[in-house]
């Protein structure tokens, strides 16, 4: 019915249209069968009587796209009602959509360029001339390859140029920068037109309006230029100067454009020499230019002011000296002594003729001063990031920061200078340029060492209110190299203290004094038996383990220990005691340590972790031994088999518990192993050749098996990173082999042949689907399922279900067992719930209607895509569950592979009588559409059931993290 | 040529009493009338009587420009307008018209009622004065009359300063006020456009000076603090109720915050209240932080800091006191100075400058002895630290400023003598401008080269750019014929054909004839013809005709040929042109002169 209603909507339409054609438009446009957008349009516009209707028409139309194949027409008629056209709007807007029109993919605007080009040379208003030209642009842009089209493009930008419009010489100078060429003079120009230019290459063309009157004109001639810059174009050196003159523009955007020229040239020529003006000395270009777009860092306007300060950070090849100015606000008032401000923070303050405004009356002129050497304007660098990181607006400042840092890493004197300008941020009134001053301390803290005052002054930072700033200056402080022992005391100290003030930071406090003390372990040693509170004649009581400061102050010391073997001696017993109970519950924070005087006790121990921490390859050999002994396995009935592989899985996971680097692969491999193990379980039992209704109980184990290998194999091909193509067949192989089983068993268990006949037809799909995605990989699955399946293939489609169903439990009980082979790495995504805890005993207690907030904190390893796949699971104790999404926001990335979700989920429930705990955890939502090789999945959108939902796209989760508890109790609402 | 004349009153290589004359296209305008902190004479206002012996200044002055609210630029001016009298428009930013009155009351009640001084401004006289204000906004051009004109920039220092423009045709003065090229916690920095005065009026106190960098100074400031309160110390800070008063104010509580400190902090009562309220209404001109954030948290309202009673002076224990007035010269600032002076446990911080003469400048100087009123001498043992927040341009800000306004000349106010020698060698040395630095009572004068407009009419323009190429040329001066009509006190630039229009005039025809002989045997036609020819052939791009009526017409030049009657072969050429066509007439009796060539 509704196909037959759709012929008929049809069948009227496009009568309509063969009438219209036929009254109006030349006869080759009867060719059209279907509905046109031409002929609508060429109604629409002979009907319009005046201008604005007109418009009106043209502007609905430009809402509609346009099919590649009707363009032309559509572009024919534009151009026929442009010829009668009289008012300068519906030209303009003609203009326009014809630009519009040649963007249409499929299209090939070639055969409009004369049409256009003629129409500029009749048009007498400048508006209309400028959107011809920006047409003409839209057209070259399209047509890079076509050298005439460009050529004749060029020469009617040269024709154009002197016209007194601002807009029609903004468009042919960006139609120049656009297409032209400075390989190729332009010859034909002073033949093809009248005007007065001369023989000139396209650059000193453009280069002529950088002196225009029109400062619009000067800015799309300096763009066009960089445009010239971005195709690959060498700039010519003489453009400096005149870039140079442009920086003192009246105009920003004009200055603006200049600041990127003058940088550019400084990139292209750093090292020719140019001259200093009214004195007879020279520098090198990337000097001089660097001075001048420090200059500009003291702009008036803030839009050039971050423009300057964000390209000051990537001139890394100026001079030192020059560098170092840049931090001083009058190194060139005093030749005679360098120094930065802060300097005197430490040393007695020797005055010159400028006080500093710290101490009264220093300030009156002491000597005659030296009228040549101080220089208060032209001095170039001096004190830019000064001025940069006092700025107004905080996005200079954060530009200033990042410049800051992009230069001291390239130069370690200079990171040594700017540190305290950097650790004075750590006081800057808006949150995110502390944050970013705090981040780029960390990535030039390689090359620097901090002083006491200035240690200081980093660590009262720690009593920010901030979370994300704290975390960021423990990240800093693990980086950092301090010079005395007592910095070493202080930085415990402060971290203490803010262990007491905000304990959820343990975890970071921890982390962040492991590094302090495997970075110095030599000045920790005179401090520990301070630190440990040992006193060399008395006993003194032995500390509180649980005490998240005394873990803090062990971890140190253990740490130290670990590259300063005379440390041990110091210990008291209930160190070692505690140092055995810490290396078992925190091992991620305390290394092993070589202790002399347990020598009995650690034996043992010591070969057992020998094993373990010993040498990366014999772990992997024994992995691939392992894999290799299990590979033998040719028959999966074979007695023995299953003990084997049961073997290896408990080897295979211990191993990963052992030996860090190689968990991920031995956990896959161990998983895998299950899944092979599961299947021959399922096959091996004699049930096959029992009648059905004897056997309830083992078709019940086997549906289990296959579903088990089902989840097992999402799991593997998720929740892994690092998985060639060929280990995702193999898991694909898997999970056909446990979808064969299935089958199977539906077919045997159920009755009526439709119900098999869908699922048969399903199945076989799904092995198209798995030659159509893993072509390359079959050569390498000899023998296996698939392989013999896809064999198999002819005869499967044609026959019937029961017939199916008995080839496939043939070909399952036959098939190979495929040799798994590793990829270099393989990790497991991992996810811990830091918070909340689960020890709580206290409910959180909430009115039933409202909802409470609970913080989220977990970590998350080797998620890739966190912030679309991971979703927080609220389990309420009624079965009744919730998925929640995280906003993008709330992942925080600290370090590379680590991602740390930090955010909020709220709990609803109506009314309970007691406290009740909840489930949270963490799932990893997967498409397999989203797998690498198919297209990208829709958005996934929330849901209450995790199940597979179509075989096309099968969507579901796995569990990422352990869950956790928490006591909630809502309460009835009073009334 | 017209001149600029510029006359300081007061703050004229000094600090205090602001006051300015400018005569601008005569035009006289004062800006700021300040009073002087250091005297408690006469000397204190402004002389008025430079301006006129007696009577009222409302027929010498066109407008007062207030460029903020501080004492030392606006005090005066109830003394001024209703003692003196004026009645002229008063022009300040509305902040500074909300704010002056309060701090002139308190002004007021210090010195009429804890002074006792009569013959002084009264409370009605201080409503009076600003019933006359005409409030400004940032950027708006107000005219005052029809010729002058003026507009405010924004000049940082304290709530609602003001930098002012100051235009007459094309003359312009800009006066600087006090301001502050760096941001802090609660303002931005000042702005200016590249207007190009005549005169850049600049304050200069801190001439000599370039600050460190004031992260620096806040740290020091929150460090010594802090130790002070952690020794169990008290520590004063003498402010001036408003400006910098905010500025620590917000450091202090964010401060306190970050810390989690717990030792009181006090602000002296009364007026900062009610000036506490005008910063959170006039969100728009603190700085960026503030203004973003004011939805969530309004900065000014204040957490840590209550309200100061003069009994907390005695408490035990570490505390916190912002006291004005900020040069301990009296009030209650003074007051808590005495009771605290003695225990070397207690500080004092003064954050800004100090007038000579006042208690804060001797103990800045190093004095430990005071000598009190009633011959007491006061020991002071308390540590006396100074720490630079004051709120004005350093050396390199005013040359920022210099460098932004692009000045043609400067003049230097609002500081000491040495210093500004010092900043106006820099200046003059740097940007090759004249400087200047006027005492009070010398008079500036700077000659000015405006430039006079000309209309031009619009058909001539397009006339004249249909000869030449479309874009003017700067490197081609170009030459134009027309007519410079004076009129009405405008001047116009037209065409000939219309000036005479305009003026009813009639156009004179003036016309030159020349005979020319020439030595030719032909007859009068054939002569003429060859003529014809020659000339066709010399000139090349004219209209060249022969016209049947036996004359040859080059352009409007007619040329007819005759034979004299003596001899026939003496041929009279008769050239005859118009003025318009002066140059190629003569340029055509000169080449005949030269005879017909042979070959024709």
């Amino acid at each position: 019915m509704a196909a037959h209603l759709k012929k008929r909507v049809y069948e009227e339409f496009s009568k309509v249209v063969q009438q219209q054609p036929l009254e109006e438009v030349p006869a080759k446009k009867l060719r059209l069968t279907k509905p046109s957008k031409s002929a609508a349009l060429h109604i629409d516009l002979c009907k319009a009587t005046n201008p604005t209707d007109a418009l009106q028409y043209l502007l609905s139309f430009a809402r509609k796209p346009v099919e590649a194949e009707s363009v032309e027409g559509v572009v024919r008629i534009l151009l026929e009602h442009y010829y009668k056209e009289i008012d300068n709007s519906v030209r303009l807007k003609i203009a326009s959509l014809l630009g519009l029109l040649s963007k249409t993919p499929g299209f090939s605007p070639d055969c409009i360029v004369d049409d256009v080009i003629s129409t500029l040379n009749n048009d007498k208003s400048n508006q209309v001339l400028a959107q011809l030209l920006d047409t003409l642009l839209v057209i070259g842009t399209h047509l890079p390859e076509n050298a005439a089209v460009t050529q004749r493009l060029i020469e009617v930008a040269c024709k154009h140029l002197s016209s007194p419009y601002f807009g029609v010489r903004n468009k042919c100078l960006q139609l120049l920068g656009y297409l032209g060429t400075v390989d190729k003079p332009l010859t034909k120009e002073s033949e093809a037109s009248t005007s007065t230019a001369p023989l000139q290459d396209v650059q000193s063309l453009i280069s002529d309006y950088f002196s225009d009157q029109d400062p619009r004109v000067r800015t799309a001639s300096i763009k066009a230029m960089l445009q010239l810059h971005e195709r690959g174009m060498k700039l010519q050196q003489t453009a400096y100067s005149q870039a140079c003159k442009l920086l003192n523009d009246d105009y920003e955007q004009v200055r603006s454009a200049a600041v990127q020229m003058v940088w550019v040239l400084s990139q292209l020529y750093p090292e020719s020499i140019v001259p200093i003006p009214s004195s007879n000395e020279e520098i090198r270009l990337i000097d001089d230019s660097f001075g001048k777009i420090c200059h500009m860092v003291s702009d008036g306007s803030w839009v050039v002011r971050v423009q300057a300060a964000k390209l000051l950070g990537s001139m890394q090849q100026v001079s030192p000296h020059f560098l170092e100015q840049t931090l001083d606000k009058k190194l060139m008032s005093d030749l005679r002594r360098k120094r930065t401000a802060h300097e005197r923070a430490k040393e007695l303050y020797a005055s010159g003729e400028f006080s500093s405004g710290r101490k009264w009356a220093d300030d009156a002129p002491k000597e005659k001063v030296d009228t040549s050497g101080v220089n208060l304007i032209d001095s170039g660098a001096c004190g830019a990031f000064v001025h940069g990181l006092e700025d107004e607006m905080y996005e200079v400042r954060i530009a200033a920061v990042e410049a800051l840092c992009c230069l001291a890493q390239a130069s370690p004197s200079f990171a040594e200078k700017c540190l305290d300008f950097l650790v004075d941020m750590f006081n800057d009134e808006i949150e995110e340029v502390r944050l970013q001053s705090i981040h780029a301390l960390r990535q030039i803290s390689t090359h620097i060492t901090l002083r006491e005052d200035q240690l200081d002054t980093v660590l009262a930072v720690l009593e920010d209110s901030s979370r994300d700033i704290r975390e960021a200056l423990h990240e800093l402080l693990c980086y950092t190299n301090v010079s005395t022992k007592d910095c070493i005391q202080l930085a415990l100290l402060e971290l203490l203290k803010n262990l007491t003030k905000y304990p959820t930071d343990r975890n970071s406090v921890w982390k962040c004094l492991k590094f302090l003390g495997l970075r110095h372990p030599t000045l920790v040693l005179p401090i520990v038996p301070e630190l440990l509170s040992t006193h060399p004649y008395f006993d003194t009581p032995e500390p509180d383990m649980d005490d998240p400061a005394y873990i803090a102050v062990l971890v140190l010391v253990f740490n130290a220990a670990k590259s300063c073997p005379t440390m041990p001696a110091l210990f008291s017993d209930h160190t070692f005691r505690h140092y055995a109970y810490l290396r078992d519950s925190l091992s991620h924070l305390v290394p092993h340590l070589r202790l002399p005087g347990r020598k009995q006790a650690v034996v043992l121990g010591s070969e057992l972790s020998g094993v373990g921490s010993g040498s990366l390859e014999s772990a992997q050999q024994f992995l691939q031994d392992s894999l290799a002994r299990v590979s033998t396995l040719q028959n999966l009935d074979s007695p023995g088999a299953q003990d084997l592989l049961d073997f290896t899985i408990r080897d295979l996971q211990r191993l990963g518990e052992l030996q860090k680097e190689l968990a991920g692969s031995a956990d896959f491999c161990a998983t895998y192993l299950r899944c092979q193990l599961l299947l021959m379980k399922a096959l091996q039992e004699k049930l096959w050749n029992m009648a059905v209704p004897l056997c309830l109980k083992q078709n019940a184990m086997a549906s289990t098996a296959a579903q088990q290998i089902l989840e097992e194999t999402y799991k593997l091909e998720y929740l892994y990173s690092g998985l060639e193509t060929r280990q995702v067949a193999t898991v694909h192989n898997v999970r056909l082999q446990a979808k064969a089983l299935q089958l199977i068993l539906t077919a045997r268990t159920k009755r009526g042949v439709e119900s098999v006949l869908a699922l048969c037809e399903k199945f076989l799909q799904e092995v198209e689907s798995f030659q159509r995605l893993f072509m390359t990989e079959l050569p390498h699955f000899q023998d296996s399922f698939v392989e013999k399946l896809l064999e198999l293939m002819p005869r499967l489609v044609s026959c019937k279900p029961l017939d199916l169903v008995k080839i496939l439990l043939a070909t399952l009980r036959q098939s190979r067992f495929i040799h798994l082979r590793l990829p270099e790495q393989i990790h497991r995504a991992l996810a811990t719930i830091i918070e909340p805890t689960g020890e709580s005993d206290n409910p959180l207690r909430f009115t039933t209607g409202l909802v409470v907030a609970l913080d989220i904190d977990a970590t998350l390893e080797h998620v890739q895509d966190p912030q679309t796949t991971v979703k927080v699971q609220v389990l309420y104790p009624d079965g009744q569950s919730h998925i929640i999404h995280p906003k993008p926001g709330d992942f925080r990335t600290p370090g590379p592979g680590r991602v740390r979700l930090i955010t909020q989920v709220y709990l609803s429930h109506s009314a309970w009588t007691e406290p009740c705990q909840i489930e949270v955890r963490l799932l990893l939502a997967y498409s397999s559409s989203s797998s690498k090789l198919a297209t990208p999945k829709p958005a996934w959108n929330e849901s209450t059931e995790g199940l597979p939902t179509s075989e096309s796209c099968i969507e579901g989760t796995i569990n990422l993290s352990k869950p956790v508890k928490v006591f909630i109790m809502p309460k009835p609402a009073r009334r | 040529m017209p001149d600029i004349k510029v006359t300081p009153l007061g703050a004229g290589q000094d600090v205090g009493r602001s006051c300015i004359l400018v005569s601008i296209g005569g035009k006289n305008i004062m800006l700021d009338c300040g009073m002087h902190m250091g005297y408690n004479d006469d000397r204190r206002f402004p002389d008025f009587s430079y301006i006129t012996q007696n009577g009222r200044l409302t027929e010498f002055l066109d407008c007062v420009i207030i460029s903020h609210f501080h004492l030392d630029h606006c005090g005066a001016l109830p003394y001024m307008s209703e003692m003196v009298g004026y009645d002229g428009p008063i022009y300040m930013t509305h902040p500074t018209k909300a704010i002056c009155p309060i701090l002139l009351e308190d002004f007021r009640k210090i010195t009429v009622d804890k002074k006792g001084e009569t013959n002084f401004f009264t409370s009605q006289m201080i409503k009076d004065c600003m019933k006359k204000v005409v409030p400004l906004n940032l950027h708006q051009t107000v005219q005052v009359d029809d010729e002058l004109e003026i507009k405010a920039y924004y000049a940082g220092h304290v709530l609602g300063a003001a930098m002012v423009l100051i235009k007459v045709g094309s003359e312009s003065v800009v006066y600087t006020g006090d301001y502050n090229m760096t941001p802090d916690r609660h303002l931005g920095a000042a702005w200016i456009d590249k207007c190009r005065p005549d005169i850049l009026i600049s304050e200069s106190t801190y001439a000599t000076t370039i600050r460190d960098s004031k992260r620096c100074r806040e740290r020091d400031f929150l460090k010594k603090v802090h130790e002070t309160i952690e020794r169990g110390g008290k520590v004063l800070i003498p402010v001036f109720a408003l400006g910098r008063a905010q500025e620590l104010c917000i450091l202090l509580e964010t401060f306190w915050e970050r810390m989690n400190l717990k030792a009181p902090i006090y602000f002296s009562t009364g007026l900062t209240e009610k000036a506490n309220h005008y910063y959170k209404l006039f969100i728009t001109w603190t700085n960026q932080k503030i203004r973003k954030t004011f939805v969530q948290r309004n900065m000014f309202e204040f957490k840590h800091i209550k309200a100061f009673d003069r009994s907390y002076a005695d408490n035990p224990g570490p505390m916190v006191v912002f006291a004005t007035p900020g040069m301990l010269h009296a009030g209650q600032s003074l007051q808590i100075f005495k009771k605290w002076a003695g225990n070397e446990k207690n500080m004092v911080i003064m954050p800004g400058y100090c007038v000579q003469g006042t208690v804060g400048h001797k103990i800045l100087n190093g004095q430990k002895k005071l000598e009190m009123e009633g011959r007491a001498t006061l020991e002071v043992k308390l540590q006396v630290e100074y720490m630079s927040f004051s709120a004005h341009a350093d050396a390199k800000g005013i040359m920022q400023l210099i460098r932004m306004a692009e000045p043609r000349n400067m003049l230097l106010v609002h500081g000491e003598a040495k210093k500004m020698e010092f900043l106006k060698d820099k200046i003059e040395q740097e940007f090759s401008i004249s400087c200047y630095m006027p005492a009070n009572g010398e008079t500036t004068t700077v000659t000015t080269n405006p430039s006079v407009p000309v209309d031009i009419s619009l058909p001539l323009l397009k006339r004249e750019m249909a000869l030449g190429g479309p874009l003017p040329d700067p490197k081609k001066p170009r030459t134009m014929h027309g007519t410079l009509i004076m009129k009405d006190n405008s001047l116009k630039l037209v065409s000939p054909e219309q000036a005479l229009k305009e003026l009813g005039l009639s156009e004179h025809q003036l016309r030159f004839t020349c005979r020319v002989h020439l030595q030719d045997p032909h007859s009068d036609a054939d002569t003429l013809a060859r003529l014809y020819s020659h000339l066709k052939s010399v000139l090349k791009g004219y209209t060249v005709q022969h016209l049947p009526d036996g004359t040859v017409m080059v352009e409007s030049i007619v040329l007819k040929v005759s034979s004299s009657g003596d001899d026939p072969n003496l041929k009279v050429i008769l050239l005859s042109w118009s003025y318009q066509d002066e140059e190629l007439g003569s340029f055509l009796s000169s080449l005949l002169k030269k005879g017909l060539p042979s070959a024709l």
